[in-house]
């Protein structure tokens, strides 16, 4: 049999890893015909919606519903003494804590669920949402968390015994009964030592202020519970869709197999759809009290006073090092504001997340870092907005402390980094605060960054920039914006990384059809990375059939195999292995049945591209489709009808992807308005799937990075009252504010990954804030700026130039 | 309730005729009353344009207003722009240009860019993000939104040249 179409065109036609293949899922998404959970309808469906507290702090003294019960349309007003019985008015978090599902007793923070309206329709809900009466009597408000730490008012009853002393808390003993916990990694005490006999000390106190993830389509569900079956279906907007399965099981009773969790279309999630929210608890309640379908949709205030905020770390840093500027040592403590309940979501034994990343992508051979966190009356949550757990505080740290060291040394900031590089022969490295970076190569990344944007040039136009500033030439300031990063994502090890006991594997399972197609299911979910567009990818360079002829199915727990779902930049580096790896076992169950039709060894043939040849005879060969047919009409000795194969992939370590960004900016100094001039972003994600969605994947959180770095926050005033409840007080860019950014790449494929992939989702989230912030601060260094906290927004920008007497 | 209001519509070419409440919103109307879910909610306040529709010509954010102030209009939603069959050349570009990941704000961004491309058939690129300003994108960063609308505006005008 000869060939007709060469090598090349048969790698062409898989359009497997390493092409820019256009996504299978926006056929329907240009047409209108997504399918998000508010497209979600049943019959007799309900709609259930809240009651929320107008107040921060108050004790609530009566509920009365019984004018709610009469208006049209309203069918039941769940409250917290609705949910006792069932165990249910408070639930666990995934941080180890506990949460009121419905207000008992008191409130906490502005916007706290109180009572749960379900009726025929969302204006019906809202008639009797405005006929519930709740009479709160007001308590002292704390939204500062050092003040929290020293108050006498205890937020919450369950922090204290009966002696009003501090108990202990999920992750170890309280220091106050407003205190949460305390984590530590690294050496304190040789840490101290390095930084008190240091030549040079840099310190700073930075406020990486409170923000929310903000996806377009807010947070929602709907519960039916078939009463004649004994099934619940609940689809909703999960990030992980099994955990949230077994969530509901330990929580509800209701034995795990007889609910099925299906997450649709997600409209973004950025973390904000990770946790387990009042909503969803009381949407199940409320089916199976009414008997009937119940959808409950956020609104956008909902969204952001209530569920999942991100960041709030107040950090405090020193880092020591030579007079050349060698870094010695690195000094972190942080108070993290967790809110009234602690809801972050990180794995079980990181209450701080992945913090302990926080000596960057530097050689520092001495760290030491402690959280404290605490409860204040601000909405709980702590999410990892688009970022593996902390990770965007972390590095936000360490590349503002190498800003603060540069400036104290008298040096450039980007020959400081360079010199204090974890070098490329240095990989894998344990940093001192204890993880095992798997690979790197910074130092070329770095150049080649540098040198795409003309560094040189740009510090010598800055520097003319200043004179004519100083000349009154010019009202406009020069800012160059510096970041190198490096992530921690893919979790993770089962042996380290939980939630809720779960370990953090992942899974696919393949089903390959008699014709040569394929369908894979995963234990993941897309929130808009396309993955049925990539991971089709891999599979198809995996087991040699094209990836137009493989469907990935995600998202309903009645058929995907058990996985912990997406964030984290998880999805690549975990249930892309997982996929990766179940195509191996097909391949090699493909390969003995090759071996039989062509009547030869199984070590006497190989794989080649859609195919398996004759070693040294390459014109006999069974294709891959041939080889599926034969699967199912072939009675092979010793080998199972069939072709399938899953698995369940426990990743051996994180991956680190890392990048090189550089953002240059013109500030108008009496405006405070700064125009992005340009953003060049070089990512390292190790191999590349697909280049076109990793520029859209890089696109996308460079703009998120922007809005957090230049406006974007969720700020409150002292009473508690959230003051960017809507999209008119918080900050979403728009085209017009947004520039357009370079990308570039650089390939260091992990060692561990089946592929050599590392994830890229959130890099641009994480390199692109500091990024921005450096960029803004920078442009005032050369008038003694050394810090100020972000958002550098308008007003902020000219304050500091205010501050500097640059209106003098 | 007693105060329900006739409203007549027309949209995607069908009428449509019912009694609502004066408080009933456009886009509730669309999508539980007309089952038309292309169109998106995502702030109700109308700044993020998910439920951007066309009104008599002009776009319009479907979340803040009245079914009611939309009596006797002609609405065009997402679903009316063009389908399996019939692709609109902005919904190639999109494709083709990688203008989009989750998809919640893509019909809303679409039927903007439809009217955009309507009053302006050669934007620039300043002219097209001051255009698209209403649409929020949480996805994208919008450089392939801007690229995308670019190319169905170079198919559009050729297309038209070609006829002519």
């Amino acid at each position: 049999m000869k060939d007709e179409i060469t090598r090349e065109e048969r790698v062409d036609n898989l359009k497997g890893m390493g092409c820019s293949r256009k996504r299978v899922e926006d056929a329907r998404f240009t047409q209108g015909k997504g399918n998000y959970v508010d497209d979600v309808k049943l019959d007799g469906m309900l709609f259930g919606d809240f009651v929320r507290s107008p107040y921060a702090h108050a004790r609530i003294t009566n509920i009365d519903i019984a004018a709610a019960l009469e208006v049209p349309g309203v069918l039941a007003v769940l409250t917290a003494a609705d949910l006792e019985p069932l165990g249910l008015h408070w639930m666990p978090t995934l941080a180890g804590d506990k949460q009121m599902v419905l207000a008992d007793g008191k409130v906490l923070f502005q916007g706290q669920e109180v009572a749960y309206v379900v009726a025929e329709d969302r204006y019906a809900a809202a008639d009797g949402i405005e006929a519930v009466v709740v009479d709160y009597e007001e308590l002292p408000v704390i939204v500062d968390p050092f003040k929290s730490l020293q108050s006498d008012v205890i937020l919450r009853e369950d922090t204290v015994d009966e002696n009003g002393k501090a108990t202990d808390g999920a992750h170890g003993p309280r220091k106050h009964p407003n205190h949460i916990f305390t984590w530590e990694a690294g050496d304190k005490a040789p840490t101290e030592e390095v930084i008190a006999n240091a030549d040079v000390v840099a310190e700073e106190e930075m406020y990486y202020h409170r923000t929310h993830p903000c996806p377009l389509e807010t947070c929602g569900c709907v519960a039916s519970m078939d009463k004649v079956n004994g099934k619940l279906t609940l689809w909703g907007t999960f990030q992980a869709p099994h955990a949230i399965r077994t969530i509901v099981s330990l929580i509800s009773g209701i034995e795990e197999h007889n609910i099925r969790v299906i997450s649709p279309d997600i409209g973004g999630g950025f973390g904000n759809k990770v946790g387990a929210y009042p909503g969803y608890v009381c949407s199940v309640v409320a089916s199976i009290v009414t008997g009937k379908p119940v959808k409950w949709i956020e609104d956008r205030m909902d969204n952001l006073m209530t569920t999942a905020f991100a960041r709030d770390y107040w950090m405090k840093g020193k880092i020591s090092a030579t007079p050349e500027g060698k870094i010695t040592g690195l000094h972190c403590h942080v108070t993290a504001d967790h809110g009234g309940f602690d809801a972050c979501a990180d794995p079980t034994k990181f209450p701080a997340g992945f913090m302990n990343i926080c000596t960057g992508s530097y050689d520092i051979p001495t760290a030491y870092l402690a959280v404290d966190g605490v409860y204040t009356n601000k909405a709980p949550g702590g999410v990892s907005y688009r970022c593996s757990f902390r990770v965007t505080e972390a590095v936000y740290f360490i590349e503002r402390m190498i800003e603060v060291l540069a400036i104290k040394l008298n040096m450039d900031a980007a020959e400081l980094r360079r010199i204090n590089f974890i070098k490329k022969e240095q990989f894998p490295y344990t940093a001192a605060l204890g993880w095992e970076y798997d690979s790197g190569d910074y130092h070329t990344a770095w150049d080649k960054a540098l040198k795409a944007v003309d560094y040189d040039g740009l510090r010598a136009e800055q520097a003319q920039r200043v004179a004519d500033f100083k000349a009154g030439k010019t009202r406009k300031l020069m800012g160059i914006g510096l970041s190198f990063f490096t992530e921690i994502v893919g979790a993770g090890p089962v042996k380290n990384c939980d939630i809720l006991g779960l370990g953090m594997f992942d899974s696919c399972e393949i089903r390959i059809h008699p014709t040569g197609s394929a369908i894979a299911r995963l234990g993941t979910i897309s929130q808009g990375q396309g993955h049925a567009t990539t991971f089709a990818q891999i599979l198809a360079s995996e087991i040699g059939l094209p990836a137009d002829s493989i469907t990935i199915e995600e998202g309903d727990t009645d058929t995907a195999p058990y996985g912990l779902g997406t964030y984290g930049s998880r999805s690549t580096p975990v249930a892309g292995a997982a996929t990766a790896m179940a195509g191996r076992k097909i391949r090699a169950k493909a390969q003995m049945i090759a071996a039989y039709l062509l009547e030869v060894h199984d070590n006497d043939v190989e794989f080649d591209v859609d195919r398996f040849v004759v070693k040294g005879a390459p014109e006999k060969f069974k294709t891959m489709k041939e080889i599926a047919f034969a699967a199912y009409n072939q009675a092979i000795p010793g080998i199972e009808p069939g072709l399938e194969a899953v698995s369940y992939y426990d990743p051996p370590n994180m991956t680190y992807p890392f990048g090189a960004y550089i953002c240059v900016m013109d500030i108008d100094v009496d405006t405070g308005v700064p125009d992005i001039r340009r953003f060049y972003a070089l990512d390292d994600c190790g191999t590349r799937i697909n280049p076109m969605i990793i520029e859209g994947q890089v696109h996308g959180g460079l703009t998120e990075a922007l809005a957090v770095a230049l406006g974007q926050e969720i700020a409150y005033d002292e009473m508690g009252n959230c003051k960017t409840g809507t999209l008119m007080d918080f900050f979403l860019p728009t085209a017009w504010e947004v520039p357009n950014y370079e990308t570039d790449y650089t390939v260091t494929p992990s060692p561990h990954h089946p592929i050599g992939a590392k994830g890229v989702g959130e890099s641009p989230h994480v390199g692109g804030v500091p990024c921005f912030s450096n960029a803004v601060q920078d442009a005032f260094r050369a008038f003694g700026n050394t810090h100020t906290n972000m958002p550098h927004d308008h007003w902020r920008i000219w304050k500091t130039a205010n501050e500097l007497g640059l209106h003098d | 309730m007693s105060n329900k209001m006739h409203i007549k519509l027309n949209v995607n070419g069908k009428a449509e005729e019912f009694l609502a409440e004066p408080r009933e919103l456009l886009i509730y109307t669309l999508r539980e009353r007309l089952n038309i879910t292309g169109p998106h909610i995502g702030c109700e306040t109308s700044h993020c344009g998910a439920c951007t529709v066309t009104i008599d010509g002009k776009s319009v954010k479907s979340c803040t207003m009245f079914a009611a102030q939309a009596d006797g209009k002609e609405i065009t939603t997402i679903e009316g722009i063009g389908g399996p069959d019939d692709l609109h050349p902005l919904q190639e570009a999109f494709k083709e240009h990688h203008g989009l990941q989750c998809g919640y704000c893509t019909p809303g961004m679409i039927t903007r860019a439809t009217k955009l491309l309507e009053e302006n058939p050669t934007p620039t690129e300043e002219e097209i993000r001051f255009g698209m300003a209403g649409n929020i994108c949480r996805c994208t960063g919008y450089q392939n939104i801007v690229k995308s609308i670019q190319a169905a505006a170079s198919e559009m005008n050729a297309a038209k040249e070609a006829a002519e």
